[in-house]
């Protein structure tokens, strides 16, 4: 049975009290991204000031939700300023590879191949949300940012000048 | 000294689930405005249908048929008693409150209602007594209204007469099962019907919890569930004055509901069955007759009785340990309410609340409770809810209180 220590890490409360890029960017110029969570009514927004070439020049998270979620969008926003759009894709396919490799094995086929892991991709403090796989609800908690910030990133390629 | 008369200790026995050890911890259940647990004499009384008399309703000649349709009747005949409908033709089998509401919603709202017509609702509905009546509004254009709350989370009936001028009908929950507030039932079914409109009772906090007599409450339809009335999940309650029942048309369409089908047409079935297509929950009905009986083993004045006591016990004990770290959400006086304490910890988000709380085996509900609306007026995204029943006592309000304290302790700054 995993313990409270294994969700709880003392990075992820030092995230959730002392919460990094938070506030807002006027939008527009930024992007304005709002992620829900129906079940529990956590909501993040993230603004996001992406380059036409991809660059997240700059990030800011604001919205309310349990510590999970609000460190994990905080230790997000650090580890995706300032990267270009390929190395923040590669952290979000290495985040998510990170919670649903569990899921996988709570389904009961942990002999299947898990999820495409990053090899390359360092997840530094992000790994101390790995304690969240061991409580399955809230998984949806750890990824709420990491989708939102998804979604700003496909519509801002979407709507990048070509060529 | 105990605070209630109810025998705690003995009824917990009844429920298998007791015997639980959860995270090392005894199970502290405090989440049965969500659903209730269930006694072993409606486990009994399921398992003996299946294993005895189990056959479809109202089709076989034969002596299961026979035995699983009286079964099912006296299900039937038991609703109406526990809740004093004058017949057996108004109780109506449904899977839940929200299939219930979505029933008078789309047969008599329907049938009803007509552009710029408007409906009264109230700020601290659930979900299920709002979508509904927004789907109204978006396909017929019908305008809805609402009841504002006060400072002691109590309805504002101070514009009631300007706000029910008009209306056809009024929808108010029962208790709140967010702020657990005991609304004036009696009260808005008599303005109701002085404007001319209908009173619907969302009564899913509130059967369960209070004796009820839908003479009483003056109301023309009533919901309420099995599943947080100690009864099974999949069987819920309608209960509809008999010539507003009559004159709506059907809702779900098929088996088991008409009289007659030709090829170019059908004839619906008189009530209660017209309401109900297809093969009902037979085993869920029989059930929750199995959980009314044992309520009512109880006595509903007792169950009141004793969950007033604990809530006033609850609410005490709580401020005192926590003061003014911990804000409930709902009425200060426990007369006024039911068993539901919602409530926010400073510094501490509700789902980490009930993270913190389930190391101790307390089982708490965190999140909007299915009351988004209530959640903006309230100025919150979710709240933590601890809801007392009939085995609950002061040693489950004591376990909550000490893992909040390890919660208090776990986030501070």
């Amino acid at each position: 049975m995993p313990g409270l220590e294994d969700l709880y890490r003392e990075i992820i409360l030092d995230h959730y009290r002392n919460p990094r890029n938070r506030g807002e960017l006027d939008a527009p110029p930024a992007r304005r991204v709002e992620g829900f969570n129906p079940l529990c009514g956590d909501e993040v927004v993230v603004y996001l000031d992406v380059a036409d070439d991809g660059t997240v020049n700059d990030i800011r998270i604001s919205g309310q939700g349990c510590s999970i979620s609000q460190s994990s969008a905080s230790m997000m926003s650090s580890a995706v300023k300032g990267r270009s759009a390929e190395e923040v894709r590669a952290l979000i396919r290495a985040f998510k590879a990170m919670m649903s490799i569990h899921e996988q094995r709570l389904d009961g086929s942990e002999e299947e191949e898990p999820i495409a892991a990053e090899p390359d991709v360092k997840l530094g403090d992000l790994e101390a949300l790995q304690g969240v796989v061991k409580f399955p609800v809230r998984i949806k908690c750890a990824t709420l940012s990491w989708n939102t910030l998804a979604q700003g990133l496909d519509e801002a390629a979407a709507e990048a000048p070509t060529g | 000294m105990a605070v209630t008369q109810l025998d705690v200790a003995r009824l917990k026995k009844d429920f298998p689930i007791f015997e639980r050890v959860v995270n090392g911890h005894r199970l502290v259940y405090l989440d049965s405005a969500s659903s209730s647990q269930k006694p072993r004499a409606v486990l009994d009384a399921m398992d003996h249908l299946y294993e005895t008399s189990y056959a479809n309703t109202h089709r076989g000649v034969y002596v299961l048929g026979q035995e699983s349709t009286a079964l099912y009747e006296g299900a039937r005949e038991r609703v109406r008693q526990f809740i004093n409908a004058p017949s057996s033709r108004e109780v109506l089998f449904s899977k839940n409150v929200t299939e219930a509401i979505n029933l008078v919603a789309y047969s008599w709202g329907r049938a009803n209602l007509r552009e710029g017509d408007a409906v009264l609702l109230t700020e601290m509905e659930h979900h299920a007594n709002l979508v509904p009546w927004l789907v109204l509004k978006e396909q017929l254009g019908i305008e809805l209204r609402f009841l504002p709350i006060s400072e002691d989370y109590q309805l504002d009936l101070s514009e009631l007469d300007r706000l029910i001028d008009g209306v056809k009908l009024v929808g108010v929950v029962g208790i709140s099962n967010v702020l657990g507030t005991l609304n004036p039932v009696r009260h808005l079914a008599d303005a109701a019907h002085a404007a001319g409109a209908l009173l619907l009772v969302d009564g899913a906090q509130y059967a369960p919890h209070v004796a009820t007599d839908v003479q009483a409450l003056g109301c023309d339809f009533f919901g309420f569930t099995g599943h947080k009335l100690l009864g099974p999940t999949g069987i819920g309650v309608l209960w509809g004055r008999e010539e507003l029942l009559d004159a709506m048309p059907a809702f779900l369409t098929g088996g088991e509901m008409i009289r007659d089908v030709r090829l170019d047409g059908w004839t619906p079935n008189e009530l209660p069955w017209k309401f109900e297509a297809g093969t009902q929950p037979i085993a869920e009905a029989v059930g929750l007759a199995a959980a009314i009986d044992y309520l009512e083993g109880v006595g509903m004045e007792a169950v009141r009785e004793h969950e007033v006591s604990l809530t006033a016990y609850a609410l005490r004990a709580l401020t005192e340990r926590h003061g003014d770290k911990l804000n409930i959400f709902g009425p200060s006086e426990p007369a006024a309410r039911g068993g539901v304490i919602s409530f926010a910890y400073e510094g501490v988000h509700p789902h980490d609340v009930s993270q913190v709380l389930d190391e101790a085996g307390v089982c708490v509900r965190a999140g909007h409770h299915c009351a988004k609306p209530l959640m903006r007026r309230l100025g919150v995204g979710a709240t933590a809810r601890a809801s007392l029943y009939i085995y609950n006592d002061e040693a489950d309000v004591d376990a909550l209180n000490e893992a909040l304290d390890e919660a208090d302790r776990l986030f501070a700054f």
